[in-house]
């Protein structure tokens, strides 16, 4: 702890209306003392810090002065009156502090942290957050406890972590279930002739979306024209009668409830909507050339429902859904998602929520009326006229790159030749021999070696495996070695140790860092304190990036200082700003109070 | 054999053309005798005359003044029997490298001290490729020819175009120069050649172990290289020789018309006549004139 207690001046009230008493205020790690000025008046105050439940205060910048309210746990409290909000965020921070300690005996080093009144929640996603991530925790640990940063500024920064924890609370959104509703199959008891349907709020929903002529009728017949039973029962007649393919029945039926025709006829809704998406593909789109592919020719798509025959009469066409418009609407159903988001038991809010997404999207795809004109514009644009077209086919050179490598190798011979250059240089031939000697000397070695032979062995044993091994080497080496291994990194090559030391260094120099840039420029006597914290912080770094240094081996030691050195750039860079920053201050603003705007 | 009308090439089958450098000067200087040089070399070309039937040798001497054939084994059939010290085929290329010393002596002049004792590399690998093409055109099967350049002395930056040319056209024709440099430094255009040509340049570290060498890299024929993991250079040495002074340079002049290089600056290029602009470092005033635009 940086100071065991804090003294300051401040007024002590009992509620918020009184005037105070005016004394010292002395706060230490146990007890809250308060001993007024005038030793006759009353207002003494002597409290343990355990009895504090928690604190609250006024914020800098609202026309309240600078209050601190300290409650305990019979729910009274304590206001003290502070002259001036430097004070009071002193204070603040001490008793944060205290409390954070003694909550940390219970083991929940953040809970009782009460600067912001946190609630229960924020807390315990903070102290999941720590959990979760050691990294995090490390760093909570090393600024927050030993009070280089506060909780509150700590947090600051990872407000992003905060809210998108909060985000992943919010439930996954459910789809459309993939199941088709045709498939919910009638069950019969067995004895009677009666069919029961199942009928989930789940379904409902699923009806609704697929088929807009339903729910239209749902809008306009319940409650006023029949009850929600007798709605659903006719639309499982009339499913049945689908179901059963007999589409003669269908029609007799629908002659003679017309209620009935409307779930047995043509979504006239759907009919419309198709019309309209078949306006807005693509002009150029061939789709004639797409038929090759397709099943429309063959009754439901080749695909015998039920195993059942299908009649094809065409007075009863009117009647007849085929399985592809089902398939095809239900697939757009699922695709498009759930719009709704209400409470799935009140069918009648279900129907009003998606009539009213439904408004919205058919408003919006009014907007965009002249979709005809910007259609034939784009027919215009894509159907080239070739004649005019220039030629396709540009001249073109095909890039070729060779293996880089070839450069960097020559480049790497090249500097070991100019270092080599001047010695080679003088070993011209020295040549003291006039011709006729060096001639003679050659013809010399050529009758030697015709009287001679030649000479056996050619090479000795060992010289030649001193090739061998030359050669051998210098191949595995220029193959394997030159310009190879770009993804070994310099850290994976330290001791572990110090591998974790340099990473943990670089995320506490960046946390360090983070907060003393985004101080600047210093505004308030909070800021001006806060950077004194952390340059203080960030000067007993330094000793121990030397500490790191010296303690890896020798032949590691390049590449560790190499490491390091842009940390104390970071770090240099920093700490010249802030002294920069204090001369101005110190020759600037002599006349303001205590050196700070 | 060789001559038989229904010879059968195989991928495998070469046509080695080596270049020997038989420079005098270079061999009395070096570390390595040319008697040890010449064991290494002869045992090596009969190894490729081994390896396969229908191989075949070609050694063309590299001089100082001059060069010239001395071994061809398509000329050369009494290679079964040996005099009792050496192949007869050994013998005979002794022989005439033997005359070859004589006339290359007998071309030498008087000449200014401090010339480089370079060999006549670019006209061995001259007479190299218009062998090769003679084979090239004898007809549709011919075994796959490639030059080998056994190098000692310096390069001689006065054959430089001479040598790049000559470069050129071997890869032209698609026909590889290997090359093993003997010498101290290393061969700039030898670099060049293998790196261009496809070839292997290799240079010994240990010259008493150089049949090993030509045996490791040189011998395998050109169809099997692409099955064999080879030394490959480090870099390559790119630098080129500038047509005036015939130095060796880094930075230089070139025509924008022929691309002759040059060390210094010139009024006109000497190769193709170019008349060139003022640099604009003598004359920042003429701005408007650019610096090596010929104006021709």
């Amino acid at each position: 702890m940086a100071s065991r207690h804090v003294t300051k001046r401040a007024k002590y009230k009992t509620t918020i209306k009184d005037p105070g008493t005016p004394g010292t205020l002395r706060l230490t790690l146990e007890k809250i003392l308060f001993v007024p000025h005038n030793p006759k008046s009353a207002g003494k105050l002597d409290v343990e810090f355990r009895f504090i439940k928690g604190q609250k205060h006024t914020k800098e910048g609202s026309n309240k002065p600078p209050w601190l309210n300290l409650t305990n746990n019979q729910n009274g409290s304590f206001i003290f009156e502070f002259e001036n909000y430097s004070d009071l965020q002193y204070c603040r921070d001490f008793v944060g502090k205290v409390l954070a300690k003694s909550g940390e005996v219970s083991e929940k080093p953040t809970v009782t942290y009460p600067d912001e009144q946190l609630s229960a929640a924020e807390m315990e996603l903070r102290i999941k957050l720590l959990q979760e991530d050691s990294e995090l925790q490390k760093l909570h640990k090393q600024f927050v406890l030993s009070d280089v940063l506060t909780e509150a500024e700590f947090w600051a920064t990872r407000k992003k972590l905060l809210d998108t924890e909060a985000n992943k609370k919010t439930k996954q959104r459910l789809g459309f279930k993939s199941a088709m509703i045709s498939d919910i199959r009638p069950s019969t008891d067995g004895r009677t002739n009666k069919v029961t349907f199942n009928l989930t709020p789940e379904i409902i929903l699923q009806i609704f979306a697929e088929k807009p002529a339903v729910h239209r009728a749902f809008l306009s017949y319940v409650p006023n024209k029949m009850s929600e039973k007798v709605f659903w029962t006719k639309y499982f007649r009339a499913e049945y009668l689908h179901s059963t393919k007999n589409s003669i029945a269908a029609a007799a039926e629908a002659a003679e409830d017309e209620e009935l025709a409307v779930f047995l006829k043509l979504d006239d809704i759907l009919a419309s909507e198709a019309r309209w998406k078949i306006r807005r593909v693509d002009p150029t789109l061939d789709m004639e050339a797409d038929e090759g592919d397709d099943y429309t020719h063959l009754p439901d798509h080749g695909i015998f429902r039920d195993g059942s025959k299908d009649m094809t009469e065409s007075q009863n066409e009117l009647y007849r859904r085929t399985l592809s418009q089902d398939i095809n609407r239900h697939a757009a159903v699922v695709l498009e998602g759930r719009a709704v988001d209400v409470d799935l038991d009140d069918t009648r809010a279900v129907a009003e929520a998606l009539a009213w997404s439904k408004q919205e999207s058919s408003t919006k795809r009014e907007s965009d009326g002249d979709t005809n004109q910007e259609r034939l514009a784009r027919v215009s644009r894509m159907t080239e006229i070739e004649d005019l077209q220039g030629p396709n086919n540009l001249p073109s050179a095909p890039l070729c790159i060779k293996d880089p490598r070839d450069y960097f190798d020559s480049q790497q011979a090249n500097a070991l030749r100019t270092s080599g250059d001047a010695l080679g240089r003088t070993e011209q031939i020295k040549c003291s021999l006039s011709t006729q000697e060096v001639y003679g000397s050659l013809r010399q070695s050529i009758s030697v070696i015709k009287a001679m032979g030649l000479k056996d062995p050619i090479v000795k044993p060992e010289v030649a495996h001193q090739v061998f091994d030359a050669l051998t080497n210098s191949i595995s080496t220029t193959k394997y070695h030159i310009g190879k291994n770009p993804h070994e990194s310099v850290l994976d090559r330290l001791p572990k140790k110090t591998k974790d030391e340099l990473l943990h260094h670089w995320t506490s120099i960046l946390e360090l860092l983070k907060h003393f840039w985004a101080s600047y420029p210093i505004t308030t006597s909070y800021l001006y304190t806060k950077v004194n914290r952390l340059k203080d912080a960030i000067s007993n770094i330094y000793p121990q990036l030397e500490e790191i240094k010296g303690s890896v081996p020798s032949e590691l030691r390049h590449q560790v200082s190499l490491l390091v050195h842009p940390m104390l750039q970071a770090l240099d860079a920093a700490i010249q700003h802030y002294e920069a920053d204090m001369q101005k201050r110190s020759t600037g603003s002599v006349d303001k109070p205590n050196g700070y705007v | 054999m060789a001559s038989a009308p229904s010879k059968l090439y195989a991928d495998d089958v070469s046509l080695v053309v080596v270049l020997l450098d038989t420079n005098p000067f270079f061999w009395s200087s070096s570390s390595l005798s040319f008697l040890q040089f010449l064991s290494h070399v002869l045992s090596f070309l009969n190894s490729i005359l081994t390896l396969n039937q229908l191989n075949q040798v070609v050694v063309i001497a590299t001089g100082y003044n001059s060069c010239d054939y001395i071994f061809d084994s398509s000329l050369d059939l009494k290679r079964s029997l040996e005099n009792g010290r050496m192949p007869v085929m050994c013998s005979s290329l002794l022989q005439k490298l033997e005359e070859f010393s004589f006339k290359d002596e007998q071309l030498s002049k008087e000449e200014p001290e401090g010339r480089i004792k370079c060999s006549l590399l670019s006209g061995s690998l001259s007479m190299a490729l218009c062998y090769i093409q003679r084979v090239f055109r004898s007809g549709a099967l011919h075994p796959h020819p490639r030059i080998l350049c056994l190098q000692g002395s310096p390069d001689g930056p006065e054959q430089y175009v001479a040598i790049m040319n000559a470069i050129f056209s071997a890869q032209r024709s698609v026909v590889p120069i290997d090359s093993c440099y003997m010498g101290a430094q290393n061969s700039a255009f030898l670099q060049q050649a293998s790196y261009i040509t496809g070839g292997v340049h290799h240079k010994p570290q240990n010259l008493d172990g150089l049949f090993q060498y030509l045996m490791t890299i040189f011998a395998a024929d050109l169809h099997s290289r692409s099955f064999l993991h080879l030394p490959k250079p480090v870099g390559v040495d790119f630098r080129a020789s500038c047509f005036c002074h015939k130095n060796t340079i880094d930075m230089g002049y070139i025509c924008s018309v022929c691309l002759s290089i040059f060390c210094k600056h010139h009024k006109k290029c000497s190769t193709c006549g170019s008349v060139f602009g003022q640099a604009q470092s003598e004359a920042a005033s003429a701005s408007d004139k650019k610096r090596k635009t010929p104006e021709t």
